[in-house]
């Protein structure tokens, strides 16, 4: 193969980062004006972060960014460099799901999916800072995170469980939350 | 444990137990695919040009730069895709791409396939499109005032796309019986689903000629046939993948424009071609809660009993068809089924205009009538001076009954349901009772469990199982329904676990795929449970038979006392004789070979012989009842719901955690729609959408969502798998009303127009201040020329389904 003679030097067009994803160090190089969404899902493959509006109003695409919720559609991917993203794909310890994925799983928390990864996050945030949070916490919380399925009652069940059972608690779900009332 | 739940009743060992969906932790955990997080290598990406006018002649357009672009592969137009489509046979008014006018903004003009979005939306600006404005038809006023110039060439006349009279016993006999008549106009503004997913579909063409796509819809089979249709392919050669959807409500019933779009962009440039719509684009795709305009004038009895009711409807139905014939059905067909009506007038008409298209959206066409009724009951509950929730009961249409528009009613607690929210809420102790700003109404419905007609005609089944159990003791289940988020893929699960006494995670769930499942209508309708259920079980139980057979022989045991049960197959009187499951299909695959069953289910036949009388009957219809308690400032107008009591008959839930899931969805939207959800336009020129993204089309978030106190009432119905009746629908109805009737009770001003806005609230209370009546709502209701009625006798007055010539000496009355 003869070498290409290079007449100008061409400058590169992607910017070229290093961050931690999931706990790895990785590096990935993208269109500079890409935003960490995009990032995450185009060129990271973690298609586990979604988006329902890409304008930072529905907080699908929330991810943790050095342990804080931020939404990832509002973010430069070329902001990230050096800096420690987890997105849901990072919640589980190998095979073992999170105490807040099994509780959504046991409880129907996620009925479509769609809007989970987003809220998973932004609870286990939530409950790093407060251990038992109240049902208005709860509600405080996840006051970004539009879920369309579930009227979120499902989901605060959920989170409240979790947190019993992450703070030591045999907790299991409340009657009325797998039955209805009497 | 559950008193009222009915399987611990029935000894069943799945049915009616909390199990997690068979997907719930791939959802957790991000494992699932949707639509747009699928590529593949050397995909293109597609952008659709729109057009920025409501209503224009198409002059003259120009790709010929775009084409040129750099990174472009192809550019479609309107004449390379000329075949029309639309959801419904009778209105297949849609092009993928507008040819020669576009009716509404958004229309898509053009589409590109280029290397990446990007490029795609850099060269959509290189189109040139002349427009010529053509007059805009803005409202149903609009519509009526303006026969020319049409948006479609078919329909009615002028820009009446379809109108529906019955009659169904001499309404004028039945309002002379009547102590009293009132009629109230009320509006139902449009609103629409706003699923989190956007819409997005993956096209390939393979160099066998053959296509596969992959998208979000809700309707796998109808999209196969209108692809096939549009796109001159045989339909055995096109595989329609219909991936899980982050939410539907309806709003992916429809084929769509995109879909038709990447498909043949995929034919054309052989690469594999996606698209995702933004946000934005969602709007305009839209298909929802269509804007009603309602006249309900009823008769009624001392005792709240009705005798007559002439309801007349008219639907702003947008720039298309869709499913809008049906929504019509809709507005009026179901309003028999909740309570005693002896005779019944109802007149529909759907009008075209230069807006994003309406169609289903949960309760499909049926949330706007139920509004309508049940605020005027409410009404006239407080002129009889009865209590609203008692005089409900009263006159509850009984089970095992026919309504007077020939539609079969099977098992029906709404007096159950009703008993319990009222106990629930305090009922008695508050209603009329509260201090001013604070009230409590209650309101409720009755729904169908999926239609007995499918969209085009046909005898064919409505859904189909195929079974497939192999010597690992695996089955696996495969079935064309759609997983939407309802729980579908689990139901299957759950019923063939129940039958072949295994455990629902053994099972391995395969669903819509064209090429791999049996046809199955789609997730629409509150149909999926009731019939994919029928099919699995049916299924289910043939393979059974099988496994019995071979046992039977095997162990020298009748099969009769054969038990499946805890992954064993047993005889019941000596349950240490048996073996496992696995064992047992080992056996069956040994003496009869390769081991498969199928089953299918179609609905019961409808009493109904007059024409339209196949819309509106179902296998089995569930019931609601809620009470909501609200807060009013009477300064600012501002409404608030603390709570909601709701109680639904679903005959047998199959999974009580995802059923009370399901209620308390309905909850949402239906909160949402009654104080905040409007799909709106700007100006009466140019119709823009007012707010199409996500923050400013108001939706309840966790700060306005209220409490949600649920009941699950088990009345099985002979229909249902297990007697089960459908959850997803149904609960929304009674929702909007049940907050109009509370906001009387805690102001005392009616708001006859949803949404209900600080700003109405406060009109209503302010007039009332002046000593006005304290009201805010539409106050006229335009009509146009109607066709006479179809005329049919009721099952009370000894008619036989069929519609008659109407007696002259009647019809002068």
């Amino acid at each position: 193969m003869k070498p290409i003679k290079k007449k100008t030097k061409a400058k590169l067009e992607k910017a070229h980062i290093r961050l931690r994803v999931n706990g790895e160090q990785v590096e990935v190089a993208f269109a500079p004006h890409k935003t960490l969404l995009e990032v995450l899902r185009e060129d990271l493959r973690l298609t586990g972060t979604k988006h329902g509006c890409e304008l930072g109003e529905c907080g699908c695409c929330a991810v943790l960014v050095d342990g804080s919720p931020v939404l990832s559609c509002l973010a430069l991917g070329v902001a990230l460099e050096g800096h420690e993203v987890t997105t849901v794909e990072g919640m589980t310890d190998g095979t073992k799901l999170h105490p807040l994925q099994e509780a959504f799983a046991e409880l129907g928390a996620a009925q479509c999916g769609y809007c989970t990864p987003g809220i998973l996050l932004t609870a286990k945030v939530l409950l790093e800072k407060v251990p038992r949070p109240s049902r208005d916490e709860i509600k405080e919380a996840l006051g970004g995170n539009i879920c369309r399925c579930t009227g979120y009652i499902k989901i605060y069940e959920a989170v409240e469980l979790a947190a019993a059972r992450l703070t030591g608690e045999k907790a299991e779900p409340a009657e009325e939350s797998i039955y209805g009332w009497q | 444990m559950a008193g009222n739940n009915g399987a611990k009743r029935n000894g069943l060992r799945v049915i009616g137990k909390p199990f997690p969906k068979v997907d719930a932790k791939v959802k957790c955990t991000g494992e699932l695919k949707y639509a747009d997080d699928l590529a593949l290598p050397r995909m293109l990406h597609t952008k659709l040009l729109r057009s920025p006018v409501p209503h224009a002649r198409i002059v003259k357009i120009d790709a010929s730069k775009a084409e040129a672009y750099p990174g472009v592969k192809a550019v479609l137009l309107g004449k390379d895709l000329p075949i029309t489509f639309g959801a419904l046979p009778v209105s297949e008014d849609e092009n993928a791409l507008a040819i020669d006018r576009v009716r509404m903004v958004g229309d898509p003009v053009a589409a590109i396939a280029a290397v990446d979005e990007d490029v795609a939306t850099e060269a959509l600006d290189l189109i040139e499109v002349e427009y010529e404005p053509l007059r805009v038809i803005t409202s149903i006023q609009d519509a009526f005032a303006h026969p020319e110039p049409r948006i479609h060439e078919y329909g009615e006349f002028g820009n009446i796309h379809r109108r529906q009279v019955y009659e169904f016993g001499d309404v004028e006999t039945g309002f002379a019986e009547a102590d009293f008549v009132r009629e109230d106009i009320t509006f139902y503004e449009g609103s629409t689903h706003l699923a989190l997913e956007q819409h997005a579909s993956l096209a390939q063409f393979s160099h066998d000629g053959k296509l596969t796509l992959w998208t979000s819809t809700q309707d796998m089979h109808y999209l196969h046939r209108h692809l096939a249709k549009v796109l001159g392919l045989p339909a055995s050669h096109i595989r329609v993948i219909a991936t899980p959807n982050g939410g539907g409500f309806g709003g992916k019933c429809d084929p769509f424009n995109h879909e038709i779009a990447v498909s043949k962009l995929a034919m054309i440039t052989g690469h594999p071609v996606k698209i995702c719509l933004t946000r934005e684009e969602v709007f305009y795709a839209h298909r929802g809660r269509h804007p009603v305009l309602m006249s309900t004038k009823t008769g009624y009895k001392k005792d709240g009993s009705m005798t007559a009711m002439h309801h007349r409807t008219i639907l702003d139905g947008g720039a298309y068809g869709g499913h809008g014939v049906a929504s019509t059905f809709y507005t009026g067909i179901l309003q028999p089924t909740t309570y005693k009506l002896p005779h019944y007038r109802f007149e529909a008409v759907r009008v075209f205009t230069n807006k994003a298209p309406c169609g289903p959206k949960r309760g499909h066409g049926t949330p706007q009538p139920r509004w309508a009724q049940e605020i005027q009951l409410d009404r006239i509950a407080d002129h009889l001076g009865l209590d609203p929730a008692e005089m409900r009961k009263a006159h509850a249409v009984p089970p095992n009954s026919i309504t007077a528009n020939w539609i079969r009613i099977g098992s029906l607690a709404l007096g159950k349901c009703i008993d319990k929210v009222v106990e629930g809420s305090g009922w008695k102790e508050k209603f009329r009772k509260l201090p001013h700003g604070k009230g409590i109404g209650i309101a409720c419905s009755a729904y169908m469990t999926g239609t007995q007609t499918p969209i085009y005609w046909n005898k064919l089944p409505h859904s189909g199982v195929q079974l497939k159990l192999d010597r690992s003791g695996g089955v696996c289940v495969f079935c064309g329904s759609v997983e939407i988020g309802q729980g579908s893929d689990s139901i299957l699960a759950y019923v063939v676990a129940e039958v072949l006494g295994i455990d629902p995670f053994d099972i391995r769930v395969v669903t819509g795929d064209t090429d791999l499942t049996p046809v199955d209508l789609g997730s629409y309708s509150s149909r999926v449970t009731l019939m994919t259920g029928n099919a699995a079980k049916q299924a289910a139980e043939r393979a059974r038979e099988i496994l019995r057979q071979a046992v039977s022989e095997k162990l020298e045991v009748p099969g009769s006392r054969l038990v499946f049960a805890d992954r064993r197959v047993f005889d019941i009187e000596n349950p240490e004789k048996g073996m496992s499951f696995v064992d047992a299909v080992w056996l069956a695959e040994e003496k009869f070979g390769t081991l498969g069953t199928t089953g299918s289910y179609k609905p019961p036949a409808a009493p109904g012989k007059y024409k339209g009388s196949t819309i509106g009957p179902s296998p089995a219809f569930s019931c609601t009842a809620a009470v909501a308690e609200v807060e009013v400032n009477p300064e600012t107008g501002i409404v608030t719901v603390p709570k909601i009591w709701i109680a639904h008959d679903i005959g047998q839930s199959i999974n009580p955690v995802l059923a009370v899931g399901q209620i308390e969805g309905c909850v949402y939207m239906g909160l949402g729609e009654a104080l905040m959800e409007e799909m709106t336009y700007r100006g009466n020129v140019n119709l823009v959408h007012k707010f199409p993204s996500f923050l400013e089309y108001k939706s309840p978030t966790t700060h306005e969502m209220c409490d949600v106190i649920t009941y699950l009432v088990e009345e099985p119905d002979s229909n249902g798998p297990f007697g089960a009746k459908e959850a997803g629908q149904g609960p929304q109805l009674p929702v909007p009303p049940a907050i109009a009737n509370a906001i009387y009770d805690a102001v005392g001003v009616r708001i006859d127009e949803i949404p209900i806005t600080p700003d109405k609230v406060l009109k209503a209370i302010r007039a009332k201040a002046k000593g006005q009546e304290g009201r805010c709502g539409p106050t006229v209701f335009p009509t146009c020329e109607m066709p006479p009625p179809i005329f049919v006798r009721t099952p009370f007055e000894g008619g036989d389904g069929k519609a008659v010539e109407r007696e002259p000496e009647l019809s002068r009355k």
